[in-house]
């Protein structure tokens, strides 16, 4: 075989090595992202309005024991699995987490505070698993995750400085009273809080991602992994677009 | 390193040969010369990390100077091939053998000579700029073999040269701060004092971080259970950039936030509002007691006052069984 030959030879076996290689990451990696749904909040008079829930269980068939954020679709209501969802620029954005899974302490109790919401503070109401409020909505700055084990998970955007304890059941109220249903609905039979805030969206549009603080991968060393490090579970990302 | 010769016996014709040392050390001079003052006087003033603090200073003349002591040597590598492909390349149908090779003591000893004192000046240079600048900003663990000269105080006083205490707690996946002299209280934002001795005390509430505030220099692994300590004293007001620098999980590379140098009036306005607002919301009394390291594994606040129902923290206060996880 001469010489050009033997070059071409070498180059075509070289560019299909790189070439497959490049379609495996592609194959792989785009697919881990792109078959989660991306809910899209539109705006109304300036704000829009998010709905997420969390939950003890979720209903895939491959990890149902994890804990998981739901993504409310706004148009058909129904609670898609999901942590990806979109958001207009430069909106009030209302945020309603429903709170369905038990407490979970806070490696770092620093994030008990509500930080990046408008006031920065948050509404809690709690609710018994009759779907009966308990008491009034209480509006505070510190859901103390280390006092009572308050604190279910958090929402939180670092790259916006947003840092949102949410409030988990009512401890006592709660005890064996969680809902076991994904995705949970407030006459599922489950004791649950609701909670709202306010953030505004930047003005520039990017993506951000958002992540819970809180170690609830239980099963996984220190609860670090798992559907803490899992697009669609316990992290996500928020888009801001035009 | 060899050289070739040819013998006088045997020889097949003599040839006028010019001086091959000579014009490649001429040529080699220049540009090694040329290089090392461009590098000096165009690259220097532009190399990372810039001049914010004393261990960027530091830390960008000692690249300026390995710079300056290496292009010399790539330089000369590189002459030397090019003038060989191009000097002593066969002719067009030139199928001779080519002249043998000897060795040469003078060219084997100046090249281990010159190869051995290059490297020893490095190993000096390198080691003072170790010690001098108190680590360079490098982490240096719990016990400090060199240490930033300032006043060691329960509080900080601007005007003074009273070192800062700031502990920085790396977390998946962002990095919070606390100050010992105020109250302990934490940020989420890194804020310093201009021309202020600062030690940070660099530690991890879960996995393996590093903290790397790339203007200020300082780079400390954050360990669970280890007190990593590094010094510096920023010497500029700007922005810093902190990231992690140690793969820490899937959003280790979203792990990044940013800081402020302000002059010292400022940041003690800043740090006494930050602790009077902590104290007023309850955050102080929520945080734990300021430690140097913080057991990622167990809370004993929740030991005494957790009710336990269907958290998943066992008993007293570790956040998970000793059974836990079962490993799959």
């Amino acid at each position: 075989m001469s010489v050009p030959a033997r070059a071409a030879v070498l180059i075509v076996a070289f560019l299909a090595v790189v070439g497959l290689g490049i379609f495996v990451a592609v194959y792989y990696i785009g697919s881990a992202t792109t078959q989660l749904p991306i809910v899209h909040y539109t705006a109304s008079n300036g704000q829009t309005n998010v709905v997420l829930q969390e939950d003890p269980q979720n209903d895939s068939a491959t990890r149902p024991d994890w804990v998981t954020y739901y993504t409310q679709d706004p148009t058909t209501k129904q609670w898609l699995h999901t942590t990806l969802f979109s958001v207009p620029a430069n909106t009030k954005v209302n945020v309603t987490i429903y709170g369905y899974d038990g407490c979970t302490p806070l490696r770092n109790n620093f994030w008990s505070v509500v930080q990046g919401t408008i006031g920065n503070t948050v509404t809690v109401q709690q609710f018994s698993k009759n779907n009966t409020p308990l008491g009034s909505a209480q509006s505070t700055s510190v859901i103390n995750s280390w006092s009572d084990c308050n604190a279910g998970h958090t929402f939180a955007i670092p790259g916006m400085n947003i840092y949102v304890p949410v409030a988990s059941p009512n401890a006592l109220n709660s005890a064996n009273n969680l809902c076991s249903s994904s995705p949970c609905t407030p006459t599922s039979g489950g004791a649950y809080a609701l909670e709202t805030f306010s953030f505004m969206s930047p003005s520039h549009t990017g993506t951000y991602r958002w992540q819970c603080l809180i170690p609830c991968g239980g099963g996984y060393i220190d609860g670090n992994s798992g559907p803490m490090q899992t697009l669609g579970w316990m992290m996500g990302e928020m888009d801001v677009v035009s | 390193m060899t050289t070739t010769e040819t013998p006088a016996a045997g020889a097949p014709e003599s040839r006028s040969e010019p001086n091959h040392a000579l014009r490649l050390f001429l040529i080699w001079f220049v540009l090694a010369l040329a290089a090392d003052l461009v590098i000096w006087f165009v690259w220097y003033p532009h190399m990372p990390p810039g001049r914010m603090s004393d261990a960027a200073r530091h830390q960008q003349f000692d690249i300026a100077v390995l710079a300056i002591s290496a292009a010399p040597v790539i330089i000369f590598v590189l002459l030397y091939f090019v003038y060989a492909i191009v000097v002593w390349r066969a002719g067009a149908g030139d199928d001779s053998d080519g002249a043998p090779i000897y060795g040469n003591t003078k060219v084997q000893a100046t090249w281990i000579i010159g190869t051995t004192a290059i490297v020893l000046w490095l190993f000096v240079f390198g080691t003072v700029e170790l010690v001098v600048p108190a680590g360079a900003g490098a982490g240096e663990g719990p016990s400090p073999i060199w240490k930033l000269a300032g006043t060691q105080s329960a509080t900080w006083t601007p005007g003074t040269n009273t070192m800062l205490q700031v502990q920085v707690i790396g977390q998946q996946w962002t990095f919070t701060y606390r100050y010992p002299q105020f109250g302990g209280m934490e940020s989420a934002e890194l804020m310093l004092p201009v021309d202020t001795p600062v030690t940070f005390h660099v530690t991890s509430l879960d996995v393996i971080h590093s903290f790397w505030a790339y203007q200020l220099a300082v780079k400390a692994d954050a360990n669970p259970l280890v007190d990593n300590v590094a010094y510096v004293t920023p010497k500029a007001l700007g922005s810093v950039t902190v990231r992690c620098n140690e793969l820490c999980g899937i959003w280790h590379g979203a792990m990044f936030n940013y800081g402020q140098v302000v002059s010292q009036s400022a940041f003690e306005s800043w740090a006494s509002g930050v602790q009077a607002k902590e104290q007023a919301d309850g955050v102080l009394a929520a945080l734990p007691p300021y430690t140097l390291t913080y057991d990622p594994t167990v809370i004993p606040q929740l030991g005494k006052n957790l009710v336990k129902i269907d958290g998943i923290t066992g008993s007293p206060g570790y956040y998970y069984e000793p059974s836990n996880p079962v490993t799959p």
